[in-house]
């Protein structure tokens, strides 16, 4: 297996400076180029999880094994795209791409392979731009380069078209998805819209809530392009929307259960 | 109407009610001379080449104390940020001098200098520093973890991340702080200048005074003022605009 998650718990400490498990007993594999969607409601912990595989943040317990290493830190081998493109205003769009790139290769062969990535997210244009000339759905793009330009076996994204429109967002469906068939990169991806993951995905982790757990593993098995397959696609919804309602309706009725009582 | 148009008029018409006072001799040239004698005192003040000296020596001791006062800043803002301890105990301290006109220092300053430049520069100095040092402490605290988060992913760790990550992400924060210290150490030289020894705008100010040259006591106070709002306004208004626009916290 190329991504193992085994055991993986983690607890915030509340107010009261009790433990608050946020998730529990998370264990799940993926293969090497593989696209796997995590999906759930807001505040079930897919976030964290996905920052743990990150190495941004430590289990509380249970281990991660990427390529058959623990991870214990943030490294170049797992590239990471957030909801927030996260560029850095002060750097012109090359210079945000070769960011990573810096310290093992010359300068010119880093703006090479900047210049490639940014050619496949069709932004080789924009080299000399400022992100704050860009619009959203640009800056995530850059964002996007930017991992893939450090050569990463796994990408992890984390909600990264949440914060853009429909229609961008369809765009970006279809570039993502190109990428993944060029360059064969393991990919995490979190998001919280059940239409994305079956659009994208091979398989579908969804989570449910309080404590964060794995409630289902759904293979997605739809040849692509998917815009084909509407019917089976709407059938996978139903399915999918079944388990979560019993979520999002246990989520509801704790804080009515809440309310009443304080 | 344009604001500079307003702006013109409006100094025009304080300018020409001036004027035409001191001519219907509303009030003695002595408590206040009129915009022409101002001026002659002004052209000769350039032509006989003092105020040029007084310019080229106050800027000097400017460009010291204020170029010492930023690198001090920096760096005790950057240890203010960085350890606890320090901020807990030192930090505290420079609260408190931050709250303290400078100016105060200056007979401590001429006890341990003597009564010269030095003096002086300490006082422009202290001006700057403390303001200078509280903003780069908050521009530190205030990176946003988003980028702290994203150049771990990509490898980046220790000075690595100080120097191209989170450094240039509190340089906004760096200018604010840049803009007060000079306003602080403008004032600071001036008072130090007015109370201390020449050449300078300020020392000029006191001589005239004390031979009741009041045409040359308003002209210098014009320079000073001039000066300040110019190079606030160019220069640092500016450069404060462009590198927020820049680091997208202002459209
Ligand atoms: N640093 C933290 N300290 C305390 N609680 C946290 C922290 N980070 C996240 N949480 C809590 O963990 C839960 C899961 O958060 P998150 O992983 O962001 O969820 P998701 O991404 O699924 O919306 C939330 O209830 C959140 O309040
Ligand atoms: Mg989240």
């Amino acid at each position: 297996m190329f991504i193992t998650i085994n055991q993986v718990q983690k607890q915030y400490s509340d107010k009261n400076n009790q433990p608050v498990d946020i998730l529990k007993d998370i264990n799940l594999t993926v293969q090497k180029g593989e696209f796997v969607s995590i999906l759930g409601p807001s505040g079930c912990g897919k976030s964290t999880l996905l920052s743990i595989v990150a190495g941004l943040t430590k289990a509380t317990s249970g281990e991660i094994l990427v390529n058959n290493i623990k991870i214990t830190k943030p490294g170049k081998d797992r590239g990471m795209v957030f909801q927030q493109a996260a560029l850095f205003p002060w750097l012109n769009v090359m210079e945000n791409v070769t960011f990573p790139l810096k310290k093992e290769m010359s300068k010119k062969q880093a703006e090479e392979q900047a210049k490639k990535h940014l050619q496949m997210v069709q932004l080789g244009n924009y080299t000399g731009h400022y992100p704050h000339e860009l619009s959203g759905g640009m800056q995530q793009r850059v964002a996007i380069a930017r991992a893939l330009a450090m050569n990463p076996d796994t990408l992890l994204m984390d909600e990264p078209f949440g914060a853009l429109d429909e229609q961008t967002r369809a765009r970006l469906h279809g570039q993502l998805e190109n990428i993944w068939t060029e360059t064969k990169k393991t990919i995490l991806f979190v998001t919280h819209s059940i239409s994305e993951s079956i659009k994208l995905s091979d398989r579908i982790v969804v989570m449910g809530t309080k404590p964060g757990t794995i409630i289902q593993d759904i293979k997605v098995d739809l040849p692509r392009p998917r815009e084909k397959y509407k019917k089976e696609m709407l059938e996978i919804e139903d399915h999918i929307m079944g388990y979560l309602k019993r979520e999002i309706d246990k989520v509801v009725s704790e804080e009515l259960s809440n309310a009443a009582s304080s | 109407m344009q604001p500079a148009v307003k702006r013109i008029i409006f100094f025009a018409a304080i300018i020409a009610f001036w004027e035409i006072g001191s001519r219907l001799e509303l009030w003695m040239p002595i408590i206040l001379p009129s915009p022409t004698m101002v001026w002659d005192a002004l052209v000769t003040g350039f032509e006989d080449k003092t105020l040029i000296y007084d310019l080229a020596a106050s800027f000097k001791r400017l460009a010291i104390g204020l170029g010492i006062s930023l690198v001090i800043g920096m760096g005790l803002g950057v240890l203010l940020a960085k350890s606890k301890t320090a901020d807990e105990t030192l930090g505290t301290v420079i609260l408190a001098l931050q709250s303290v006109p400078s100016i105060v220092w200056l007979p401590l300053a001429i006890m341990w200098f003597g009564m010269n430049e030095k003096a002086v520069i300490f006082v422009v100095v202290l001006g700057g520093a403390f303001v200078m040092t509280l903003n780069v402490r908050v521009g530190i605290k205030n990176v946003s973890p988003l980028y702290i988060k994203a150049a771990q992913t990509m490898g980046a760790r220790g000075w690595d991340l100080f120097a191209r990550v989170i450094f240039p992400a509190s340089i906004p924060y760096m200018v604010t702080g840049a803009r007060l210290a000079w306003a602080f150490a403008w004032r600071a030289l001036m008072a130090g200048e007015l109370l201390s020894t020449g050449p300078g705008l300020g020392y000029t100010l006191r001589y005239a005074s004390d031979f009741g040259n009041m045409s040359l006591v308003i002209g210098v106070m014009i320079i000073i003022g001039v000066i300040g709002s110019i190079v606030d306004q160019l220069i640092f208004q500016r450069v404060e605009k462009s590198v927020l626009q820049r680091w997208g916290l202002e459209s």
